[in-house]
């Protein structure tokens, strides 16, 4: 794939080959020029579609109508593709279909790059790469389907009008919606058993000499399988020469910054500065902060010391809820004094990474802080560590445990620990939220620290349609705020936390 | 019986003769060298020796038929079982590159084991086989033997009695060899129909509509049925086990013609369903049929490419017996308790020779290998071990077959396609960067 330049190149409608199909298996990779400006764009485009694509399949049954309505109302305001027919007319004030083919194409690339380095990213994008391909597919009309097979040689043979007639019984016997006019009129596709092996295992499918005889209908998950295990063989491919990609100075910071992304509110505007007084913070901590907020605190109250990983996570979060420089300064100090360390010492030591926090130090940037996925992915704690997703890091004995003493539920808490099993930390926090406010149900996606405690701030002072409005300006906010700003600014910003942070990380 | 009583004491001195006079070694390495089509298939074989005193190393390999030959004969172990192939050899493993070192291929295999059934044989348990419970290997063998191959289209399948209570089934196509964990347990859990351990009473659930598969196997079963369950374990006849059977399914659904004495001709027909049973429930008698017959696999067994599996050939310490291969057309008539221990053949040895092979005494002298090797064969053959040896090579030989026809298979279609695929590389390899 080619890097350079700042024009963008459209090499003409002899293109429109590349694009004919809306759906593609991404086995080639894009061979234009683009703008940095559209590279990254492209790439937070997709990655927000991707997360669409992950929280609908664990908050809805997949494929089912609440599912594909909201996935393809997302892959509509992303602009990605969704006619069958290639039109080249330019939609009015909208992108022609070639053009958001064209962007289903590069973002995929791109995020190759991001999602290949280690086993969970790529085992996550191979996830939801799979799922959306398999909506996406199902979506398609039956002709398009088959027009899909051919142009991407899946050389299934289908079986001959004779072979069907003898072997219909079986047929009907063996696959999930089968009946005699449907054998006869549409195809039956004979794929080696290794290929279908989801329909074997479960003995969903009719197998001769070593064929597995798929209907039409089917096809889809032959296809599936397929399309893992050329992304699979692809991603590995891409980590071998991702070395070469990332001394590209322009594209690293993007790059390893999409890889821990937050694509919604940041929380690094202060709003309430002030409205919160220390006092307050035991009771709140109790009623309204997440769970791992909640431990950093008392750890915080019970040693008089957080370590740096803890200091960051929970100091950031306190900013983001709106204590000001002054009242963090008061804070930290008066805890760190009942312990080992006296006034000096910390004003010496530790009020500098305090005052850092807020962006009065250094490169005065204002650090933002950390969202879930950023707490749940990286710096796991170790011992003497309190930071971390209590759901992801914790052991779910102590868990259990802290939940109990928390008085969560027995019901409640095995809730929990089931979608703690499942890996589902974000939803197992959520249940939190609503085990503890009494709630049916939260209302919304958990995906910040930060957004856990406004939510429940809102909720416990009557505020529910408050927050309704709240969530719509605040949306309003973020859409057509063009994407290139968030995106450059959060870019930029990564690369300098990436760069500062990395000089913090020294404990004593 | 034609067993010599067999004492495991012995074992260490009839291991060495077993060793040096018996032992089947040049099939051995013709099987896993499958025609040398591969290369290096053999050396980088990996074998485990369980040695005298429960010693167990693993990684063992060989360059050679004869290098395995002598370590055999110089390691006497107790059991061998066969793993994977692998990368590299595996005695040489912890020189490599950490992560290299990986098995890439091995055959399928299944292992069926009578302690698995014990919830539903009343004659026998644990270790313990009878010739009443051991129509259930009959019944496993022809379902899995069929299954394999008509289904899945394999053809070299290889039935060992594993010298106690069960049967391996090797699977050694080239296919099968090749195949993934994934595509293993794909397999396995497709031939599987009982489930649940000992918290489940209902093992088998059946729906509409069933897949041929299970019709398969439901007309094997069938076919020992009535002799197996009704008369050989009696299953219907103490109010014990008949409730044991009945247990299977809530009781309100059915009932049992009272006053019908229990008899041996019971069909279920005198056990009729309540008419308003609700869907489930109208498959009962095949289901208990199947409960009761159905083959019951270890997924884990056929799973691992590198799982490690008892060796045909070798000896089972607590029995004696050899693990031999199953000729599936003497099926039927197949008896464990008729398998040859090691006491028996090496009995059989030192019989007095026939004159004839006096005669080739005389010209063994000359090339002592082949000597070795030609004493060796007329030795099994003195034995009981002969008709088992014979079985297996024309497993043997129907491999071999196999792979001739498949190489002037390959060989007439190179030819015709020789000029386009050098094209096509060329044209792959400049795209590739």
């Amino acid at each position: 794939m080619q890097f350079p330049g700042r024009r963008k190149k459209l090499i003409g409608s002899s293109q429109n080959d590349l694009y004919d199909h809306c759906l593609q298996f991404y086995g080639q990779p894009p061979l234009e020029n683009i703008s940095l400006t559209e590279f990254e764009t492209f790439a937070v485009e997709r990655l927000k579609l991707l997360k669409t694509v992950e929280n609908l399949g664990v908050s809805c049954v997949k494929n089912s109508e609440q599912y594909t309505k909201k996935l393809d109302a997302e892959i509509s305001s992303l602009n990605f593709p969704q006619k069958a027919e290639l039109s080249e007319q330019k939609v009015q004030g909208g992108i022609s279909e070639y053009e958001k083919r064209r962007k289903d194409h590069i973002s995929h690339f791109i995020l190759r790059l991001a999602y290949c380095q280690t086993e969970d990213l790529r085992r996550w994008f191979i996830q939801q790469e799979m799922d959306l391909f398999r909506y996406r597919f199902n979506d398609l009309h039956s002709k398009h389907k088959t027009d899909f097979l051919h142009k991407n040689n899946l050389k299934y043979e289908t079986v001959s009008a004779e072979e069907k007639k003898s072997l219909q019984d079986k047929l009907i016997a063996s696959s999930y919606g089968l009946s005699g006019t449907k054998v006869e009129e549409h195809d039956v596709y004979k794929v080696p058993f290794q290929d279908a092996l989801d329909l074997v295992r479960t003995r969903k499918v009719y197998l001769l000499a070593g064929n597995a005889y798929i209907p039409h209908h089917e096809i889809v998950t032959i296809v599936l399988n397929d399309f893992r295990t050329r992304l699979s063989k692809a991603l590995a491919m891409t980590a071998r020469s991702l070395p070469a990609v990332q001394s590209d100075e322009r594209l690293q910071p993007l790059l390893s910054h999409l890889s821990h992304a937050y694509v919604g509110q940041d929380y690094s505007i202060q709003k309430n500065i002030g409205k919160i007084s220390l006092e307050q913070i035991d009771a709140l901590s109790g009623k309204s902060f997440p769970l791992c907020m909640r431990h950093l605190h008392k750890a915080l109250r019970e040693n008089h010391h957080l370590r740096h990983g803890g200091r960051m996570q929970y100091g950031l979060f306190l900013k983001g809820i709106g204590l000001s420089l002054e009242q963090a300064l008061q804070f930290w100090r008066s805890e760190f004094v009942k312990g080992k360390v006296d006034a000096d010492k910390f004003d010496k030591a530790y009020a500098y990474s305090v005052r850092h926090m807020f962006g009065k130090e250094g490169k005065r940037t204002d650090y933002t802080p950390y969202s879930c996925m950023k707490v749940i992915l990286s710096n796991p704690p170790s011992q003497g560590d309190y930071h971390g997703c209590p759901f992801r890091h914790s052991d779910p004995e102590l868990l259990k445990q802290k939940l109990q003493n928390y008085k969560v539920s027995p019901s409640g808490t095995n809730q929990i620990l089931e979608l703690v099993k499942g890996m589902h930390y974000q939803l197992a926090c959520q249940k939190y939220f609503e085990l503890t406010h009494n709630v049916e149900d939260a209302g919304f996606s958990l995906n910040h620290p930060n957004q856990y405690f406004t939510e429940s701030q809102k909720l416990l002072s009557g505020g529910r349609d408050i927050k309704k409005e709240v969530d719509m300006s605040q949306r309003s906010q973020e859409n057509p705020a063009s994407v290139t700003r968030p995106s450059q600014a959060n870019s930029k910003q990564a690369h300098e936390e990436m760069g500062d942070l990395d000089s913090f990380f020294q404990d004593e | 019986m034609s067993t010599s009583d067999y004492d495991p004491a012995c074992l260490p001195d009839l291991l060495p003769l077993y060793y040096r006079r018996l032992f089947p070694f040049s099939q051995y390495y013709r099987w896993l060298s499958y025609g040398g089509v591969s290369k290096n298939y053999f050396q980088n074989r990996e074998f485990s020796f369980t040695l005298k005193d429960d010693i167990y190393v693993r990684y063992q390999s060989f360059t050679t038929q004869n290098e395995l030959e002598k370590e055999m004969q110089k390691m006497v172990p107790y059991k061998i079982d066969i793993g994977a192939v692998y990368s590299h050899r595996p005695s040489q493993h912890n020189a490599v590159k950490s992560g290299t070192f990986q098995a890439l291929e091995k055959e399928l295999v299944f292992d069926i084991d009578m302690t698995d059934y014990d919830d539903v044989r009343r004659c026998c348990s644990a270790a313990d086989i009878c010739s009443k419970c051991w129509t259930l290997m009959t019944i496993a063998i022809r379902i899995l033997d069929r299954a394999l191959r008509e289904d899945f289209g394999f053809h070299h399948l290889l039935w060992v009695y594993s010298g106690r209570r069960g049967v391996h089934c090797w699977v050694c196509d080239d296919a099968a060899r090749k195949l993934s964990v994934a595509a293993r347990s794909a397999v396995a859990e497709y031939l599987s129909l009982v489930k649940g351990g000992e918290e489940t009473v209902r093992k088998v659930v059946l729906s509409d509509p069933i897949h041929p598969f299970i019709n398969h196997s439901l007309s094997v079963v069938e076919r020992y049925f009535q002799q197996y369950a009704i008369v050989d374990q009696d299953i219907l006849g103490s109010k014990e086990s008949v409730d044991k059977v009945l247990a299977v399914f809530p009781v309100d659904r059915y009932f049992f013609k009272e006053g019908s004495s229990v008899s041996y001709d019971l069909h279920f027909s005198c056990v009729s369903v309540k008419s308003n049973s609700k869907k489930g429930g109208q498959y009962f008698d095949k289901e208990i049929m199947l409960q009761y017959c159905y083959p019951r696999l270890d997924v884990n067994v056929s799973k691992g490419v590198n799982h490690l599996l008892k060796s045909p050939f070798s000896v089972h310490p607590k029995t004696g017996r050899i693990s031999v291969p199953i000729d599936l057309k003497e099926l039927d008539t197949f008896d464990p308790f008729e398998v040859p221990t090691i006491s028996l053949i090496c009995e059989e040895l030192e019989k007095p020779r026939a004159e004839e092979a006096e005669e080739d005494d005389m010209k063994d002298k000359e090339n002592e290998q082949e000597a070795g090797e030609r004493r060796r064969i007329r030795d099994y053959k003195r034995t009981s071990l002969a008709k088992y040896v014979k079985v297996f090579d024309r497993f043997l030989e129907a491999m071999a077959r196999s792979r001739k026809g498949e190489m002037l298979k390959k060989s007439g279609e190179i030819e015709k396609d020789s000029v386009f695929h050098i094209h096509l590389i060329l044209a792959f390899t400049l795209q590739m960067d």
